[in-house]
């Protein structure tokens, strides 16, 4: 399982250079079947990674670029009247494929942004009485500017819950950075990228994870950070029993991702910034959240 | 108005909090209003009711957002509650005005409590004032409104450090506040527990209370006068507890000695100076000496009350009494605390068979020239060339066969008060037939003298003692007999022979004026009253009757050696230190979690590494932990990257049900690991 998972970071880091614990991450993320938000600045590759991944998982792939004007129709699809049957027939929207990437999801109306959170969360569409099942494994990538919020629609709390995990990918290092400007940029790559797996296998993958065993001993661990961010003065309101099963998901993901059949303290720590990062609100202003995590982590024992 | 915006910043300042410090509010009227319940029966009637009118001014400040008074209306207010103080008490200084001058500030203080830092000066101050209350009063009702006071006031500064935290308000949150508070006290009582224990006592009263504190003290006192111990009989206050070794004698023989009055003056008896002491009588003794134990109230007065007649053997005494020659008992100081002394006494006795001629002159002491129809009826007697014991006889014959009434409310007696009682009113208290029995006695040449003292008692089956209350306080008469010595004569059980047989009670059946529990007619409340009264008594004994003595008495027990006083100090200190030791070590330890045998071993593998340098971080896992230790300790790396990843497999890992054979090998293997690690 280890050869498999190894594969598809290594050759994902073809594409996207000097990023193994993002790329970690992301995928993680897909194997505990989460939807994932990645929040940075314009031209840090957030696409590419989106892309990269979908190819190397050998996925359907879709993109929708999220704007103002954007409607829920557009996402979902629509039906239309056919005038040959004299019916109406249902013209599947971008939504229908195993990856959707939302490209700044902030810049659409709350309206079309719940029509595709309520997606995400239900795996299904209903359209005029009618439910239509998205593919199987379906999940969203989705990116966010967040420097320039002007004219956009910040998630709210309720709707960022619904991410597994909320990632930012950084500029590279100076040797990666040198090794991107040398060649033509990832796109052309991209094209040539070959998958490592299918879409029966990434399932099969995902079913596997959730073998991955969890002793007491770790859910006391668990269960003393969400204690902690529920008593502490640090946060305005604590984890959710939702974030805490989330926590543990991505914590098995990553345990396989190491090759262990057992999750450990340090595979919470390692996931624990994505995954509660977006989920904990600060009651000061003045730290960010890293920092928030990074004192939480030192204030729970192991 | 001026100070409209100032307090308008306040508001804002405080603005979310207005909730909350209402709680605070509540808690903190709530338990000084506990406080000055009690205070309403020790201090004058005008402070409670001050803090009353404070107390809802507070309240509607709070609740109609009204302002705050300005500082020139809390200015006058104080100076005119000090002056108060001043002029009620005469004094700042004393108990009763100090604590007087406290409770008032406090009052007012009231009205400027707001913030935070308010609130808690005035907690600690209101704490002090209910602890104060023990000063007064230290019966166990009292002690335990002080508890429920001080868990009020624990509530309110919890309330008041829980402004800053968000809560939701709730009626839930009394009861939380309510439930913490009593959690701290009792979690504080282990503490208390060592003070009482250890706290070093000295003898004697409690430093440095003031001399009024004892203004209120009631007994009897060193003077007789018609009319006082009847009012005495008022009151159910209980003067003393008896507990015997052996069986409690008859009600008839439990003559309980008190001051002896020899000194005639109009109608006043007093006792003899003590400026030319006397000779003690001689006293002879037979049958069996009954032994006892008396557990004295304060009265504020000298006098220890025995059993007719003790024989004093001077150890028995409480410290520095000493015995008068009439066979009182008294103390060097007025008894002022609650104290505990042995009897020894004989039911049985001839007391003084010489009568020297100084102590005759004294027991013949009339004053001149009064009350003429007593001596004529004397004189008569004397001339009928009647013995003495004759005229006793007649005497009593007289009490007995006219229409002599006993009685607590007897009218008041004119110019010649023996006159006037023996031949007009006929209507009299014990001091009345003591007194003009003894006039009589005097008048016709028999030396006589009036003992005053308590007459019975009431046992309390629940702990098998004898309560003695001021109702049952009497007057009686002894005569010198040639050959017989002093002779108790009482001519009140001429007039009332249940009074001495069965008490006073039984003697004044329908008396509305005698005190409720002296009365016979409620045996459902006197069956209460008497177990209450056994733990009450428990109470005194072994809580307020804790002195040095005893104090020093347990800890010879605990620790099988004499120890000094000096010694209890260092005790106690080496026992608190010990005890927070203790505490703090509970509440650092995980809060004493039993540690698996995995962890176990695992931490003497993390002591070893601590003791090289390398100490784990509490929030590191054991994989991070180890490479880092690695890292610091090239040359053991590989052993210590071993231990990590198999302690992290045991405690991480599954196990299989079944195999708990390997797990045991596992874990001795890691056990060997551990041991085997050696870091140079």
């Amino acid at each position: 399982m280890k050869k498999i998972t190894d594969a598809i970071i290594a050759k994902t880091s073809e594409v996207i250079l000097g990023k193994e614990q993002q790329i970690k991450l992301a995928l993680a993320c897909i194997l505990a079947k989460g939807h994932l938000l990645i929040e940075d600045l314009p031209g840090m590759g957030k696409t590419t990674l989106a892309h990269t991944l979908a190819q190397v998982l050998g996925l359907q792939f879709q993109r929708v670029q999220f704007t103002s004007d954007l409607l829920p129709a557009d996402v979902l699809g629509v039906s239309v009247y056919d005038r040959n049957t004299a019916n109406f027939k249902f013209h599947p929207g971008p939504i229908f494929t195993n990856v959707l990437l939302a490209d700044e999801i902030n810049r659409a109306t709350p309206k079309t942004q719940s029509a595709l959170l309520e997606v995400m969360e239900e795996a299904q569409v209903t359209i005029d009485a009618v439910t239509y099942t998205l593919p199987q494994p379906f999940f969203v990538i989705a990116t966010q500017n967040p420097s320039s919020q002007i004219g956009t629609f910040a998630l709210p709390e309720s709707q960022l819950d619904r991410f597994l995990m909320r990632i930012t990918i950084n500029y590279p290092d100076a040797a990666s950075e040198r090794k991107l400007l040398q060649s033509n940029g990832g796109r052309e790559q991209l094209a040539k990228l070959s998958p490592v797996i299918d879409a029966q296998q990434l399932q099969m993958l995902q079913s596997a994870c959730h073998d991955i065993h969890v002793s007491d001993a770790l859910l006391d661990y668990l269960q003393a950070i969400l204690k902690y961010t529920r008593q502490s003065a640090q946060f305005n309101a604590g984890l959710s029993p939702r974030a805490g099963l989330s926590l543990k998901q991505c914590a098995q993901a990553w345990a396989m991702l190491d090759g262990r059949d057992h999750v450990i303290p340090e595979d919470i720590q390692s996931i624990l910034p994505s995954v509660a990062g977006h989920r904990l609100v600060s009651n000061s202003t003045l730290t960010g959240s890293v920092d928030n995590i990074a004192q939480l982590l030192k204030s729970v024992a192991v | 108005m001026f100070n409209r915006t100032g307090v308008n910043v306040m508001a804002s300042q405080t603005g979310t909090q207005t909730h909350i410090s209402m709680h605070a509010i509540i808690w903190l009227l709530l338990s000084l209003s506990i406080t000055f319940t009690l205070y309403a029966f020790n201090l004058e009637n005008w402070v409670p009711a001050c803090f009353i009118v404070f107390a809802i001014w507070r309240y509607l400040i709070e609740k109609n957002n009204w302002l705050y008074p300005s500082l020139w209306l809390r200015l006058p207010l104080t100076l005119a509650g000090g002056l108060a103080v001043l002029l009620t008490y005469g004094s700042l200084f004393g108990r009763d005005a100090s604590v007087g001058l406290l409770a008032v500030m406090i009052s007012m203080k009231l009205l400027e409590t707001r913030t935070k830092r308010d609130f808690i000066v005035m907690v600690v101050l209101s704490y002090f004032l209910t602890v104060n209350i023990l000063l007064f009063t230290q019966a166990i009702w009292v002690f335990l409104a002080v508890l429920l006071a001080l868990t009020g006031l624990t509530a309110c500064l919890i309330s008041v450090s829980h402004q800053n935290k968000k809560i939701i308000p709730s009626p839930q949150i009394w009861k939380v506040q309510a439930k913490l508070a009593a959690k701290l006290l009792l979690q504080a009582t282990p503490i208390m527990l060592v003070l009482f224990v250890l706290f070093p006592r000295i003898p004697g009263p409690i430093w440095g209370i003031p001399q009024d504190s004892y203004s209120g003290m009631t007994g009897l006192s060193d003077s007789m006068e018609p009319g006082n111990i009847s009012q005495l009989s008022l009151s159910s206050k209980i003067a003393f507890r008896v507990e015997f070794k052996s069986a409690i004698p008859a009600n008839n023989q439990l003559y309980w000695r008190g001051p002896v009055l020899w000194h005639q003056e109009g109608r006043r008896w007093q006792m003899t100076s003590d400026s030319i002491p006397l000779p003690i009588e001689t006293l002879e003794t037979s049958g069996v000496a009954t032994d006892y134990t008396i557990t004295l109230e304060p009265h504020n007065r000298n006098w220890l009350l025995m059993l007719d007649l003790p024989e004093i053997a001077a150890s028995a005494l409480p410290a520095e009494a000493r015995i008068k020659h009439d066979m009182q008992v008294l103390s060097k100081e007025p008894i002022r605390t609650r104290i505990r002394y042995q009897g020894h006494s004989y039911l049985h006795y001839k007391l003084g068979a010489q009568l020297s001629e100084r102590e005759r002159t004294l027991a013949l002491q009339l004053i001149e020239d009064e009350n003429p129809k007593t001596r004529q009826l004397a004189a008569k007697w004397v001339s009928e060339k009647k013995s003495p014991t004759a005229i006793v006889e007649a005497a009593l014959k007289m009490f007995r066969e006219q229409e002599f009434i006993y009685t607590l409310a007897p009218p008041r007696l004119g110019k010649e008060p023996v006159d006037d009682f023996l031949f007009n009113t006929k209507r009299g208290f014990c001091e009345h037939y003591a007194s003009s029995f003894v006039y009589l006695m005097r008048a016709a040449g028999v030396p006589a003298r009036i003992v005053t003292g308590y007459q019975g008692g009431e046992i309390n089956p629940n702990g098998n003692y004898l309560i003695i209350r001021q109702s049952d306080a009497h007057a009686w008469a002894e005569i010198w007999l040639q050959g017989n010595g002093w002779v108790r004569i009482d001519p009140t059980s001429a007039v009332s022979p249940d009074r001495i047989e069965m008490g006073i009670g039984a003697a004044l059946p329908d008396s509305n004026l005698l005190p409720l529990l002296s009365r016979q007619d409620y045996p459902m409340l006197k069956h209460l009253y008497m177990n209450w009264d056994a733990v009450n008594n428990g109470w005194n004994q072994w809580v307020l009757g804790y002195d040095q003595a005893k104090q020093l008495a347990l800890l010879k027990k605990l620790i099988n050696k004499d120890i000094a006083w000096e010694d209890i100090g260092l005790l106690l200190v080496v026992t608190m230190i010990a005890l927070m030791l203790f505490v703090s070590y509970l509440l650092l330890s995980n809060k004493g979690i039993a540690l698996s045998p995995t962890n176990r071993i695992y931490q003497q593998f993390l002591k070893k590494l601590a003791k090289a340098g390398v100490p784990k971080l509490r929030h590191e896992g054991a994989i991070n932990f180890g490479h880092r230790a690695a890292k610091a300790l090239p040359n053991q790396a590989i052993e210590i990257l071993e231990i990590s990843a198999l302690y992290s497999s045991m405690q991480y890992a599954k196990h299989q049900a079944s195999s708990e054979k390997t797990n045991k090998e596992t874990l001795s293997i890691l056990k060997q690991l551990v041991k085997n690690l050696k870091i140079k």
